[in-house]
């Protein structure tokens, strides 16, 4: 193999598993780190400038980087990252003085938002510093979109949504609130120098043509509508008997709400087997903790309505098949259909897209499924001046990822509104830096915790089960903070590798106790896999390859077990091997291109 | 600050033929420099037992005074180990292995403490060719007081002090030959592929083996004007041949050519090849051997990997007509067997 390039940033990244898997490449293990060291303003401030909710997403995110995490490749369970970050937001203390100063002299350009979630505010938060008049327009009476409308109380206290929203809106942005927009084409007269679109994927499909759906219709309800009333305090209450049908959160969030409102009997009624729900592993962990059976392998098939009122309804049992391809289908066990009783039924059983109020002759083409055209990297749409992010953009995906687009869209709106190309991308921001002290001295706490994951501790159940909006989680104490925190095995630390100070001696190799490193004779990458010191079968980490050194042979770092714990570099007689902290962050709109 | 090594081992690990993996074969973390040869010698060993599913508690480590001898505490912490005086770890092992042959006896020493205080103690063990293994882990200085030469040191090569040793370096593998060892060796720290199986094959073969690793001292003894500085060693050593070691219980599936392969069934059934680079050795022929030797070295080389292998010496217990068993494992009667059988054997001295 060639010698590995470690100028290029995205090597490194890579090595950080949780950064590189969180679609904004939030700087994971440096807030861990900060979190232990009880600087938790500092922690939460540098989740804002990534995320720009951590207090929200410290509650609710989906958690890509945990399944990621390194440590769940050498013990049970990865580190609790995200309610980890939730601490930071728990314990920090007034940031307003760190929140960037809004320029009382505007730049000039005006951008319109539509939508007020997550894409949106983040645009607004990138754009309105570097001076540009930001109207943002919304349906909801408050700001927050989905995080608002979707996301129960007792995972999200409203206060925390409003902080954290308001963060934003009091940079300036102007508001239009219960404000539906019912056509671009009338935001587009209005002479917006930029128009962004976040108005998320609104529509949750239905069963329209199942048996009794018409007759049964005032006691089936959409979930993310119904949702939507409760937080609105439209709704208050619900039947004995509910049964919820799908296996996505949406789905989750729905059951538990209903035994928030007097459902007593809720039940969740799945297609798919348990195993194969869309839902996160602990959010059906969190719906069978409140006494919500999951009944897999259940095809509905008949709102079975008396007397005009929904009384029940039938389910086909099914069982899942697969394929040579793997490819699952649902095939009947051919059993007698199941009745079950019910007063009500919420269906989350997916969303959809819809663009209704958009125009389809000012320019913004539509491809397939009538989604509009938008670029993957620049969130542009075929109108040049309108920008597409969050779920709007490419269909449901989660709070994160539409900020990741937020960023993104700001970039090339503030590109775009500079009269720039919205190609020229900024590169990310990175540094490397070595972290020795002294003899044995480290600036990070090397040593491995050999702590198992903390579990946080919930409120009372009854206590939670009789108030919508008492929060479940109770987050962890500092103690316990500390003691996840230092789970964390500093994945940014990297051992960096200089060819030219190598002896050979073999030190690294011997002591390192995930027997990551070796030497070897040069090979293509599968040759080299089979003849390292340990099993090397992940491929999605990469090998780390030095030049050759004095006897022709190269160092082979299997990255996919390393601990970071240094003691290659302790062992190393001539610093040829250095521990060193990689930042990397990702260029925000305003800080591009300043060469 | 922390110097620890962490719980976690890689979650793949494999494991021997009795279900242990390397990580049970593991000891303390190293407490000398950075580099040291003698920690790549220890992971030799380490890997050996490893490979030839030993149990740890069949081993005992015996070893001297000097950073050599500190290192048996940094492998196989589950074996039995003996840190004795200063060149009296050959007394120790005759006095542990009379008392029970039934065990591996690991033999760690220095070229201090092998070639200078323990001299005549070396020279005498390999004369009875006690069953053990015997590591010599050669730095040619005095590592644990500031790096003076030893006498192992190549007359003319300089430690970091600069100045030239003036005296002619004992070469411990020529004297073991010369004094009836069956396997005598030369390896390297930094080339664990000869090393390992020269550690396997030492620890099948019945009777004295000698391993004498060069073994280099990054603190003192790394610099250009030395002999045992790991530049040096990698251009100037020369192996007698590529190694394999077979033990008993594989089949000998490769076939070798015969003019260049010698083939030295040991004790225990195992086979050692040596794919002989240099056609003048003979194995088994200590002139041969010697010869090699001072050959190389007058080439201002150093001829490594297996130098001499007599399978078919006696050792101590059978020069001395012991019991074939373990003391321990003898019952009372065995051991005390009353006044007749000492009678009797008073009887047949008059």
């Amino acid at each position: 193999m060639k010698p590995t390039d470690i100028n290029n940033p995205e090597y490194f990244h890579k090595v950080v598993d949780c950064q590189y898997a969180c679609p904004a490449h939030t700087p994971v293990p440096q807030y861990i780190r900060l979190i232990a060291e009880q600087r938790y303003s500092e922690a939460y401030m540098l989740n804002w400038e990534s995320n720009v909710f951590p207090g929200v997403l410290g509650r609710t995110c989906d958690r890509p980087c945990e399944p990621a995490c390194r440590r769940g490749r050498v013990e049970e369970d990865p580190v609790a990252i995200c309610r980890l970050k939730r601490v930071a937001a728990d314990f920090k203390d007034d940031i307003h003085s760190q929140l960037p100063t809004i320029p009382a002299q505007k730049n000039g350009k005006r951008v319109a938002l539509i939508g007020g979630g997550p894409a949106s505010l983040t645009v607004a938060r990138d754009l309105a510093p570097l001076g540009y008049e930001i109207d943002l327009y919304d349906d909801q009476k408050a700001g927050g979109g989905f995080m608002r409308s979707q996301i129960p109380s007792f995972r999200l206290p409203e206060s925390v949504l409003n902080e954290e929203v308001n963060y934003i809106l009091d940079m300036g942005i102007t508001t239009h609130f219960n404000h539906h927009v019912k056509s671009l084409k009338s935001i587009v007269d209005k002479q917006y120098d930029a128009i962004f679109v976040g108005t998320g994927a609104p529509r949750g499909r239905d069963l329209s043509k199942l048996p009794g759906r018409e007759e049964a219709d005032d006691n089936i309800h959409i979930g993310i509508d119904w949702l939507a009333n409760v937080a609105f305090e439209h709704t208050s209450k619900i039947g004995k008997k509910v049964l919820v049908l799908g296996g996505g959160n949406t789905a989750m969030d729905c059951c538990r709400t209903a035994r928030r409102l007097g459902g007593e009997d809720v039940r969740v009624v799945v297609r798919s087997p348990q195993s194969e729900m869309k839902a996160s592993h602990w959010e059906i962990e969190d719906t069978l903790h409140e006494d919500i059976p999951i009944f897999e392998n259940h095809t509905p098939k008949e709102f079975v309505v008396d007397n005009g009122k929904l009384v029940g309804m039938h389910f086909e049992k099914v069982k899942a098949v697969y394929d040579e391809a793997g490819k699952r289908s649902l095939v009947p066990t051919g059993e007698d259909l199941v009745f079950m009783e019910c007063d009500d039924v919420l269906m989350a059983i997916g969303q959809e897209n819809a663009f209704p109020w958009i125009e389809r002759d000012i320019g913004v083409d539509f491809g397939q499924w009538d989604m509009p055209i938008v670029d993957e990297t620049t969130f542009q749409s075929t109108l040049k001046s309108v920008f597409f992010g969050g779920d709007a953009a490419f269909g449901p995906k989660n709070v994160i990822t539409a900020v990741a687009h937020g960023h993104q869209a700001a970039i090339s709106i503030d590109l775009y509104c500079q009269g720039e190309s919205v190609n020229h991308r900024p590169a990310p921001g990175v540094n490397l830096i070595s972290q020795k002290m002294g003899f044995h001295e480290w600036t990070y706490d090397n040593a491995v915790s050999n702590d198992e994951r903390f579990i946080v501790p919930l409120a009372d159940k009854e206590a939670a089960l009789k108030n919508r909006k008492m929060e479940v989680e109770l987050g962890f104490d500092v103690q316990q903070a500390f003691d996840e925190a230092q789970r964390c095995l500093n994945c940014d630390v990297q051992t960096v590798f200089t060819d030219d100070k190598c002896i050979e001696c073999d030190a690294c190799a011997d002591v390192c106790p995930t027997d990551c490193i070796s030497f070897v004779g040069n090979g293509e990458e599968d040759d080299l896999r089979t003849r390292l010191s340990a099993p090397s079968h992940n491929l999605e980490q990469d090998l780390y390859v030095s030049d050759a050194l004095k006897t022709g042979r190269v160092m082979v770092k299997d990255e996919n077990v390393c601990l970071h714990c240094g003691l290659c570099a302790e062992r190393c007689p001539t610093t040829a091997w250095d521990m060193q902290k990689f930042f990397y962050s990702v260029t925000k709109a305003g800080q591009s291109c300043a060469e | 600050m922390s110097y620890l090594r962490p719980n976690f081992r890689h979650p793949d690990l494999k494991t021997n033929e009795i279900g242990y993996t390397k990580a049970d074969y593991e000891g303390g973390l190293s407490t000398l420099c950075a580099g040291c040869g003698h920690d790549s010698i220890g992971a030799s060993i380490l890997q050996a037992c490893f490979e030839l599913s030993i149990e740890p508690h069949r081993v005992a480590k015996l070893s001297g005074i000097g950073c050599s001898s500190k290192t048996p505490a940094y492998f196989l912490g589950a074996s039995h180990g003996f840190n004795s005086v200063h060149g009296r770890m050959p007394s120790v092992a005759t006095g542990a292995n009379l008392a029970n042959r039934d065990l591996i006896y690991l033999g760690v020493s220095g070229d201090g403490d092998t070639a200078s205080i323990g001299m005549g103690q070396f020279a005498h063990v390999v004369r009875r060719n006690l069953n053990m293994v015997y590591v010599v882990m050669n730095n040619g200085c005095y590592g644990l007081t500031k790096g003076q030469d030893s006498a192992t040191a190549d007359k003319g090569s300089a430690s970091k002090k600069g100045a030239p040793n003036p005296y002619e370096g004992i070469d411990l593998c020529e004297m073991a030959i010369q004094l009836g060892a069956g396997f005598v060796a030369r390896s390297f720290s930094g080339d664990k592929q000869q090393l390992t199986p020269l550690i396997k094959a030492a620890m099948s073969h019945q009777g004295f083996a000698l391993i004498d690793v060069v073994s280099p001292c990054v603190t003192f003894n790394n610099n250009a004007a030395s002999t045992k500085s790991y530049d040096f060693v990698r251009e100037h050593s020369e192996a007698t041949g590529t190694f394999d070691f077979v033990p008993m219980k594989d089949e000998i599936i490769t076939q070798y050519n015969a003019g260049d392969t010698e083939e030295v069934t040991l004790h225990d059934g195992s086979v050692v090849h040596l794919h002989k680079m240099s056609k003048e050795l003979k194995l088994n022929d200590r002139s041969s051997a010697m010869h090699e030797i001072e050959r190389y070295k007058s080439k201002g080389q150093i001829l490594t990997g297996l130098l001499y292998l007599d399978p078919l010496t006696p050792d101590t217990h059978e020069l001395l007509g012991t019991t074939d068993k373990a003391l321990n494992s003898l019952t009372e009667t065995q051991l005390c067997p009353g006044n007749a059988a000492l009678q009797s054997i008073n009887e047949s001295f008059r």
